[in-house]
């Protein structure tokens, strides 16, 4: 008389485990949906800007020399370092993990770009403009990480001010 | 405004590639240092050379918002290769911030001049 009862409470158990595992597997699949979908929105944000930001400093300044690419790095550099130490572990804004994402990845990803730097620095060099294409990367370099840096003591100040969470 | 859908598109797609082959990498290899972020920048800025030399910039400016200003650009990152040497800074790693810095630079710039002869290669000549 157990023996069918014990089956069928496996049974069921067996049923609820796999139900559990499949509900468990499900919410993993949407909360990396939800994560991709919140990077590329940030991006997609951050890349138009960066297109934007290129148009008008050719328009401004001329194809010369690369200050649009030169501007985006800038800014996103501060940007990223000013945002990571201020909704940090001990900033003084709270930040849930998609919300960070969705502006270091996304938006400051999307805004910043390698790859356009490197090409600019290569077509200079090409063209025979072997000062300018040194320039240009020697201005970037220290120009992105003396950013990055003052963003992150700029929230540093704003951390310290009357305690955090205040 | 047709372009700005490019960049969009392009832009969602190269910022989800980054976003997974980073995070892979970073998982694989550990965070010690910062060998996503470079594969990343490294093999875009290749992928950049090889589409410059096949896309005249003026001659398919769709083709070159969509895969350049979108995708590769969104793709490649200088905020968070800025963020992670100043990370390894603080943590008083100074070789290795100045690494970082060496090889993305130099393996970025090697990255596009190797993509750009690669181009002329498969593609044969055409103009920037």
């Amino acid at each position: 008389m157990s023996s069918p009862r014990k089956l069928r409470s496996g049974g069921t158990d067996a049923a609820a485990a796999g139900h559990a595992a499949r509900l468990i597997g499900w919410r993993k699949t949407s909360e990396t949906v939800r994560i991709y979908a919140t990077v590329a929105a940030g991006s997609m944000i951050g890349g138009v800007l960066r297109a934007l930001v290129s148009l008008a400093s050719d328009a401004l300044w001329g194809s010369g020399f690369p200050f649009g690419t030169l501007l985006v790095n800038i800014v996103g550099s501060f940007l990223i370092g000013f945002y990571a130490t201020l909704t940090g572990p001990e900033g003084r804004v709270f930040a849930s993990p998609l919300q960070r994402q969705f502006f270091m990845a996304g938006f400051c990803g999307g805004l910043t770009t390698f790859s356009a730097f490197s090409l600019e620095t290569l077509i200079l060099a090409q063209g025979g403009e072997l000062v300018v294409a040194g320039l240009n990367i020697a201005i970037s370099v220290v120009a992105w990480l003396a950013a990055v840096w003052l963003g992150h003591i700029f929230a540093m100040r704003l951390n310290r001010l009357r305690g955090s969470g205040q | 405004m047709y372009h700005l859908l490019l960049v969009c598109l392009g832009g969602a797609i190269g910022a989800m590639a980054r976003f997974f082959l980073s995070g892979f990498i970073a998982r694989r290899v550990g965070e010690t240092f910062p060998w996503g972020t470079m594969v990343v920048n490294v093999s875009g800025a290749f992928a950049i050379g090889v589409i410059a030399h096949a896309v005249a910039r003026d001659g398919m400016p769709g083709i070159w918002a969509f895969a350049v200003t979108g995708c590769l650009g969104c793709y490649t990152t200088v905020s968070s290769f800025s963020l992670q040497t100043l990370a390894l800074a603080r943590e008083g790693e100074w070789l290795r911030a100045g690494g970082n810095v060496l090889l993305s630079v130099v393996l970025s710039l090697g990255g596009v001049t190797l993509g750009f002869a690669a181009g002329s290669l498969l593609i044969g000549n055409g103009a920037l």
